[in-house]
C-alpha cells in the first residue's frame, strides 16, 4: 500500500488524479471472527479494487488433536470423539468409523445393523445439506429459506433424539453395529418424515432456483473444472457438479448401499450454481435410499459379535466413506493393542478449502462469501 | 469401560512394535537391513490375517524396472500397498499419475515409530478414477531426511505435507510453501510424535501469546 503522505503530496504537487484503488494491491483480513467464514476460518485477499488476485487461509483455530487423542484412547472410547469433527453429519462421521474398525477387526456389522445405519446416514446428508442451504443462502442475502431448511431439519433431529436421545453429536453406531434397536413407531416417523418433506424441498427450490438475484450471485461463480477437481483432491458434491460422475457409495460400496437404488447427479459448468442443484437433486435421492432401507428393513441382531477389549491384530486400513461433505477416510495402523497407533483422519472440508484459492481468483470479493459457502465446510473437521 | 487405559504418554522403551505391514514372513529376500528383529517379535502377536504378496502387472513393471527400489507389494485386507525405497518413491508416484492413472491423490500422511533405525512412514493414499483402485504407497525415513514433495504430481499434496510437515517435522524438498498449517507459526514441537506426550505443549509460545501458564 503506498503511503497515505504521498499520495497526498503528489495531489499538492498537481499531478493527474489517481485513486487509491488504481494501482495498489489492498490485502485485507477476513475472519476468523467473520459470520460467513462459517466457524473461525481467517482468509487473508489480495485485492485490486474488488477483484480478488489471491487468498490463503490461515486454519487451526478449532485444532483440537483429534489424532493425538485417538491415540491414547481406546478403540471404543475413541468413537464419540469422531463425531465432534464434522458436527453436522455426525452420524456419517460416525459410520465412517465404525466401519474401519470393523474392518480392521475382520468382522462385519449384521444386515438389520447396516439398514438403520444407511437410514440415518442418510437422514444426516439431507440435514446436512438443509443445513449447507440455510446458511449458504443467508450468506448471500437470502434469508428466507434458512427458516424453512431449519424448521425442516428439526424433524430430523426430532427422528435422531427419539433414536438416541442426541440431536447433534448422536454417537448413534458402536463398533459391529448399532448399540439400540429401533424405537416403536420409527419406520412410521421416517414414513411420515418421507411423505413431508419432498414438497418442503420443491418449496425451497420455488425460492431460489429460479430467482434472478439467486442466479446472478451464482452462475459462472466459483468455476473449478474437472480436472482441477481431481488434482486438488476435491471431492463430494463440487466434484459431482463439475460434470464427474463419482460417489463412494457406488464406486466402493459400503454398509448396505449396494442394494439400493438411487442416482448420483452431476452438473455440467462446475459453478456455484450447479453445486446448489447437486445438493438438491442429492437430497431427493437420499429420500428415494431412506424409503427402499425402510421398506426392505430386515428382521435381526443388530449387533455383531465383538470382543469385549478391542485388540484388532496387526495391521493397517484404509476406509472412506460418502460425507455429506466429500470423502471421509480413516487411516487406521494397529499394533495390536487395544488403542489406534496412529489414527489419521482424511476430512473432505480440510482438502475442499483448499481449492478456495483457486476458486476466487479474478473474482469479485463478495464471491468469496458465495465460494466458502458453497464449498460446505465446517471448520471442526477442517482444523481436528 | 471394558478396557483399562494405558498411560498417556506411550512408554519411552518397551518392546518393539513390528510396523504394520513389516510382520510379513512372506518376502524374506527383499528385507531391508532393520528387519530381523522386528519378525522376532511378531509371531508373539495374536494370528491375525497376515499380509500377501501382491501380484499385479503394475507391480511386476515397476519391479522390473527398479528391481530391490520396491521393496514390497502385498495386499492386507484386500488393500494394497508398495512399500519403496525413499530415493525412487517420487519417480513411482510421477510413474503411478502419467501412465497408471492414479490422478487423485486422497491423503499424504505419516506415522512414528521411535523404536526402529528409520523412525518415519510416509504414506500416500492414490486412487485411480478408470481402474476404480486404491493404492498405498510407503517409504521410510531416518530423523532429519527429506524427501522430494509430491505437490508438482498432485497440488492437493500441499496442504496434505504441510499437516506432515506441522505434526511430524518431516520436511518436503521443492514445497512451494511448506509451514505450520494447523498449529501457530511459532509453535515448538511436532505434536504427533510419539514421543510428545498428550498434554505437553509449548509453554513458552502459551506464555507469550495467550499471557497463561499453562493452557490446561
Amino acid at each position: 500500500m503506498t503511503d497515505p503522505t504521498t499520495y497526498l503530496s503528489h495531489l499538492e504537487l498537481g499531478e493527474p488524479d489517481k485513486t487509491f484503488l488504481d494501482s495498489n494491491e489492498l490485502i485485507i483480513n477476513m475472519g476468523p471472527q467473520h459470520p460467513a467464514t462459517h466457524g473461525v476460518l481467517r482468509v487473508i485477499l489480495k485485492l485490486d479494487g474488488e477483484k480478488v488476485l489471491g487468498t490463503e487461509c490461515v486454519i487451526g483455530y478449532l485444532h483440537r488433536g483429534v489424532e493425538k487423542i485417538a491415540e491414547n484412547r481406546t478403540y471404543t472410547m475413541f468413537n464419540p470423539y469422531v463425531d465432534r469433527m464434522d458436527y453436522v453429519a455426525a452420524v456419517s462421521n460416525g459410520l465412517g468409523y465404525c466401519e474401519a474398525v470393523e474392518k480392521l477387526l475382520n468382522i462385519e456389522a449384521p444386515p438389520r445393523a447396516k439398514y438403520i445405519r444407511v437410514i440415518l446416514t442418510e437422514l444426516n446428508r439431507i440435514a446436512s445439506h438443509q443445513l449447507w442451504l440455510g446458511t449458504h443462502a443467508l450468506d448471500i442475502g437470502a434469508m428466507t429459506p434458512l427458516f424453512y431448511t431449519f424448521r425442516d431439519r428439526e424433524e430430523i433431529l426430532k427422528i435422531f433424539e427419539k433414536y438416541c436421545g442426541a440431536r447433534l453429536t448422536t454417537h448413534a453406531f458402536r463398533i459391529g453395529g448399532c448399540q439400540y434397536e429401533t424405537y416403536d413407531g420409527f419406520e412410521r416417523d421416517v414414513e411420515k418424515f418421507l411423505d413431508f418433506v419432498p414438497p418442503r424441498i420443491d418449496e425451497y427450490e420455488e425460492l431460489l432456483t429460479t430467482n434472478r438475484i439467486w442466479v446472478e450471485r451464482t452462475k459462472n461463480v466459483g468455476k473449478i473444472s474437472a480436472a482441477d477437481c481431481k488434482a486438488l483432491g476435491v471431492t463430494g458434491p463440487v466434484l459431482r457438479a463439475s460434470g464427474v460422475k463419482w460417489d463412494i457409495r457406488k464406486a466402493l460400496p459400503y454398509a448396505a448401499y449396494p442394494e439400493f437404488d438411487f442416482e448420483i447427479p452431476t452438473g455440467a459448468n462446475g459453478d456455484t450454481y450447479d453445486r446448489y442443484m447437486v445438493r438438491m437433486q442429492e437430497m431427493r435421492q437420499s429420500l428415494r435410499i431412506i424409503r427402499q432401507a425402510v421398506e426392505r428393513i430386515p428382521e435381526g441382531p443388530i449387533m455383531a459379535k465383538v470382543p469385549k477389549v478391542m485388540k484388532p491384530p496387526v495391521g493397517e486400513i484404509y476406509h472412506s466413506i460418502e460425507a455429506p461433505k466429500g470423502e471421509l477416510g480413516y487411516f487406521i495402523v494397529s499394533d495390536g493393542s487395544t488403542q489406534p497407533y496412529r489414527l489419521r483422519v482424511r476430512p473432505p472440508s480440510f482438502v475442499n478449502l483448499q481449492a478456495l484459492d483457486i476458486m476466487v481468483r479474478g473474482q469479485l470479493v463478495a464471491d468469496v462469501i458465495a465460494v466458502i459457502g458453497t464449498l460446505d465446510i465446517v471448520l471442526g473437521e477442517v482444523d481436528r | 469401560m471394558p478396557e483399562e487405559t494405558k498411560s498417556p504418554t506411550p512408554p519411552p522403551s518397551g518392546e518393539p512394535k513390528p510396523p504394520a505391514g513389516q510382520a510379513n514372513p512372506g518376502s524374506v529376500q527383499s528385507t531391508p537391513v532393520h528387519k530381523p528383529p522386528e519378525k522376532a517379535a511378531a509371531p508373539a502377536k495374536p494370528a491375525g490375517p497376515a499380509p500377501l504378496p501382491w501380484q499385479s502387472p503394475l507391480v511386476s513393471k515397476l519391479k522390473g524396472q527398479y528391481g530391490s527400489g520396491v521393496r514390497e507389494a502385498n495386499t492386507y485386507l484386500g488393500q494394497n500397498y508398495l512399500v519403496l525405497d525413499p530415493s525412487i518413491t517420487n519417480e513411482i508416484l510421477q510413474i503411478l499419475r502419467d501412465d497408471e492413472q492414479f490422478e487423485y491423490c486422497v491423503d499424504v500422511t505419516a506415522v512414528h515409530y521411535p523404536q526402529r533405525e528409520k523412525p518415519f512412514d510416509v504414506i500416500w493414499i492414490l486412487y485411480s478414477f478408470a481402474r476404480n483402485e486404491r493404492l498405498r504407497v510407503k517409504t521410510m525415513l531416518a530423523e532429519g531426511e527429506s524427501i522430494a514433495s509430491s505437490v508438482p504430481i498432485w497440488p492437493t499434496a500441499n496442504w496434505l505435507e504441510r499437516e506432515v510437515f506441522d505434526m511430524f517435522g518431516i520436511k518436503f524438498d521443492g514445497h512451494p510453501d511448506l509451514k505450520r498449517i494447523l498449529l501457530p507459526d511459532g509453535w515448538k514441537g511436532y505434536p504427533l510424535r510419539k514421543d510428545y506426550g498428550i498434554i505437553q505443549q509449548d509453554q513458552e509460545w502459551v506464555h507469550i501469546n495467550l499471557g497463561i501458564d499453562s493452557g490446561q
